[in-house]
């Protein structure tokens, strides 16, 4: 039999690559970010974290690289539709995993505004803990705590660039969507036009999220610091941001797939698994405007 | 018993394998090679996480300070528990998944390779940025491996390197949990229907669902102790309105599916040994794949029974307890049915069937100290004791190790080609089990007499028992070095001889329908699935 890794394109087999040059450079490029970032979160001067950037740098090279290998195997139809099917289970139970890294946060949100704020407020088997310990707080969210933890603070009203903002990711998963039946009918150039636009929508929130941001942080005091409201609102908000960031890129990249004539209207796995991320980030937004930012 | 080396008439060889040990190891795609790789880590990490026990027992050997300063005894307890959880038992048992699952389902390889690759790629550089934190200032992480808050945030620099070593092995976990499902659900050979799969395929796949569904959540929890500790947030500090307690529970309610992900894939060993050495199918075969099942279910509604001495209201404490002791029904199912499998069977006891029924006992022994502290009153008194340490080491060592040893002596024969030596197989295993018994069991006692967990130190009328337990930890641990050189000696072909196909009389399954040792590439056209072949089908 002939080397695999030159010429197994036979349909009837399930395509096993021989070599795999790139998962070593991402456990050395995962290693750099991670010792780079730790050493810079234990460093008592102010510096630039040299290593944590070679780690992404590695990482981003890797992703180049691995993802090139299996489109240029793609698109030379090495891959039968068992391989497909293979990559489409990656890709579901990938972002299941993501959608249990959000509960825990979404979990922790839960269990500090029905549970330990209450308590503290003196609530239940929280009637000593709110006497003896915190005697005179109330414990109503929003709260930065008994002890006032970073100052008095204000809230981002929801009902301006949020709800803008989930406008915004509405309809660039209906703009997505409209590129995918593009694409499976065959139109290129409106899968094009439509792909650009949802990368737009999704630039523009990514936009305004900075701005809410900024607008936090300079004119509302309210910060990562701002007691339990700010570590449950940055940190559901800014990995939510991460990933929407992510999606974007994603879609950037399948957008210049698209341009370069890859996909087939029966055949657009890279495709459909950037979109299913992207309808992901789009509901836990939902969650997020209600949870956070209404309710 | 004529149907021996059918499959192997479609196996043209295609064994070239890559040469040179960059191409060989370091990019392997194979999931035997990769499988190997799992296994030598393991039994690595098994042997460091070991010389830690070796010193905690050395330690307690007889009251006072003897060895270690306090602090580094907690940095020794935390690591070992990490270290054997993380990267011996889990790694263990994708070793086995890794080996032996596209075998057993008829799958030219695992459905994602490269991948593959990377999830075992990840573990040695996670392990030793882990490790690495035994030099740094303040040390290796000392709260014990549940990373309580505060303790934890006021251990010096190794929060941020553990956190990050966790979120590696987190990944790692996900993809090798990913790649597990993509094979069992899309690489199956035709006419190897679910319900036809060999019971550790089965376990696994269940086992992975655990892994993808809690692991994230670790990573979440994890994530909370890093942001709180250098960025200021408050989730775990009253002050800010947060709650210690929380991360208790974000905590449990992946560490409770998590002693599951260490204790399914050992059933699915045990079901592939009893019955081949039983020469008896699998008593309730599907009863097994419901009770496995059931057990992942429950795993996700009793982490609380954790915490029962932390402060719950009271309706928590019942739910808790109350659910917990549900586990024990699916559970007993699985015992029953494995002691139906023996019952009037043709049985031999070659050195696997040992530990396998050895498992049975001792880890039923873990399952009743258990549910003993499953009472939530009662768990008031033994919470945070030697009793609990008794308990866990019963279910995982004796448990989870016993099974991933009992499975090694059974498929060592077909991965390496030679059959180890059936006389140093059975010295390991009755040196390993009566000195495990004197290691862990007086730990009930010192447990129930009030003697608490993770101290270097104990009061005087402790003294006995604790020198039977050292001295049980220390013949333990000499037996696991004599369990290395009877690989060793195996794998080079030193004083055993040449395994068949079969290797076991009774054994059913495709596994033991190809060469030993198991040709580098196996089914590359596709398996024939006959059923006869199969250990649960002719039951039916």
């Amino acid at each position: 039999m002939s080397n695999p890794e030159t010429s197994n394109n036979d349909h009837n087999q399930y395509y096993v690559p021989h070599l795999a040059r790139w998962p070593i450079v991402g456990s050395i490029g995962m290693t750099l970010t991670a010792v780079g970032a730790a050493t810079f979160m234990n460093s008592e001067t102010a510096q630039t974290p040299v290593l944590m950037y070679l780690g992404f740098a590695t990482l981003i090279f890797m992703m180049f690289g691995w993802f090139a290998e299996v489109i240029k195997e793609s698109e030379t139809n090495m891959y039968n539709p068992q391989v497909d099917t293979s990559f489409r289970m990656g890709m579901v139970w990938f972002i299941f995993s993501e959608v249990m890294f959000f509960a825990s946060f979404f979990g922790a949100l839960w269990y500090i505004r029905n549970m330990s704020v209450p308590w503290l407020g003196g609530e239940g088997i929280g009637l000593f803990t709110n006497s003896e310990l915190w005697s005179g707080y109330e414990g109503v969210w929003p709260t930065n705590g008994p002890a006032d933890v970073g100052g008095k603070f204000e809230l981002i009203d929801p009902y301006h660039l949020p709800l803008i903002n989930t406008i915004l990711l509405m309809t660039s998963s209906i703009t997505l969507t409209i590129a995918h039946h593009a694409l499976v009918d065959g139109a290129r150039k409106k899968v094009i036009g439509w792909l650009i636009a949802t990368v737009v929508l999704g630039a523009t929130f990514l936009f305004f999220q900075v701005e809410e941001y900024m607008e936090a942080y300079q004119h509302l005091d309210l910060t990562l610091k701002s007691g339990v409201y700010g570590s449950t609102f940055f940190m559901l908000t800014g990995f939510h941001g991460m990933h929407v960031t992510l999606g974007a890129i994603m879609l950037i990249v399948i957008t210049v797939r698209m341009i370069r004539g890859h996909f087939k209207p029966e055949s657009h796995f890279g495709f459909e698994a950037v979109a299913w991320y992207w309808h992901f980030v789009d509901v836990v937004w939902l969650g997020l405007f209600i949870f956070v930012y209404i309710i | 018993m004529s149907h021996a080396a059918v499959a192997d008439t479609h196996d043209h060889d295609h064994d070239h394998k890559p040469k040179g040990f960059v191409k060989r190891w370091l990019m392997t795609t194979n999931h035997k090679d990769i499988g190997t790789l799992y296994l030598i880590f393991a039994l690595t990490m098994f042997i460091l996480g070991g010389a830690m026990a070796m010193i905690i027992r050395l330690e307690l050997f007889q009251p006072g300070l003897q060895f270690v300063q306090p602090d580094f005894f907690n940095q020794l307890t935390t690591m070992h528990a990490l270290i054997m959880v993380f990267g011996a038992v889990m790694p263990a048992f994708v070793g086995f998944a890794n080996w032996m699952i596209p075998i057993m389902i008829g799958a030219p390889d695992m459905a994602l390779p490269r991948m593959n690759n990377w999830s075992f790629w990840i573990l040695p550089f996670a392990f030793t940025m882990l490790a690495s934190t035994f030099f740094m200032d303040g040390g290796a992480p000392a709260a014990g491996w549940t990373l309580y808050p505060p303790l934890v945030l006021q251990g010096g620099q190794n929060l941020a390197f553990a956190v990050f070593a966790i979120h590696m092995l987190g990944i790692s976990s996900i993809m090798g949990a990913i790649n597990v499902i993509a094979t069992i659900m899309n690489m199956r050979a035709p006419n190897m229907g679910y319900l036809k799969m060999p019971l550790f395929v089965w376990t696994w796949l269940i086992t992975a669902f655990l892994l993808i569904a809690v692991m994230p959540v670790f990573a979440g929890a994890v994530t909370m102790l890093l942001t709180d500790h250098y960025f200021g947030t408050t989730f775990f500090n009253a002050a800010g309105g947060g709650d210690p307690v929380l991360f208790q529970h974000i905590f449990w309610f992946f560490g409770h599916p998590e002693v599951y992900i260490m204790i399914l894939p050992s059933f699915g060993i045990i079901s592939e040994i009893i019955p081949t050495f039983a020469r008896k199918p699998l008593f309730g075969y599907v009863s097994m794949v419901y009770a496995t099942a059931g057990i992942a279910f429950l795993s996700f509604i009793v982490w609380a029974h954790h915490m029962f001495s932390v402060g719950m209201p009271l309706g928590g404490e019942l739910f808790f307890m109350y659910a917990t002791f549900l586990i024990s029904i699916p559970t007993g199912v699985k015992v029953f049915n494995w002691v139906s499998t023996m019952w009037k069977g043709a049985m031999t006891f070659e050195t696997p069937m040992l530990w396998a029924i050895a498992f049975i006992i001792l880890f039923t022994i873990g399952g009743f100290s258990g549910l003993m502290l499953a009472i939530a009153p009662a768990d008031f008194q033994y919470h945070d004791t030697y009793f609990v340490v008794a308990h866990f080491h019963y279910v995982l060592v004796t448990g989870a190790v016993f099974a991933i040893i009992g499975g090694a002596y059974y498929w060592l024969p077909k991965w390496s080609g030679n059959m180890y030596s059936e006389r140093l197989g059975k010295i390991h295993f009755w040196w390993s089990t009566i000195s495990v018994n004197v290691l862990f069991f007086p730990q009930h006692f010192l447990g129930l007499a009030g003697m608490p967990r993770r101290i270097p130190d104990y009061s005087t009328q402790f003294a006995e028992f604790n020198m039977w337990s050292s001295i049980g930890g220390f013949a333990f641990g000499l037996a696991q070095i004599f369990f290395i050189v009877i690989v060793w000696r195996t794998v080079k072909g030193k004083g055993t001889t040449k395994a068949t196909s079969r290797v076991w009389e009774g054994a059913k399954g495709l596994e033991w329908f190809i060469p030993s040792p198991a040709p580098h590439h196996t089914f590359q056209d596709g398996a024939p699935v006959n059923d006869e072949h199969l250990a649960h089908v002719s039951s039916h």
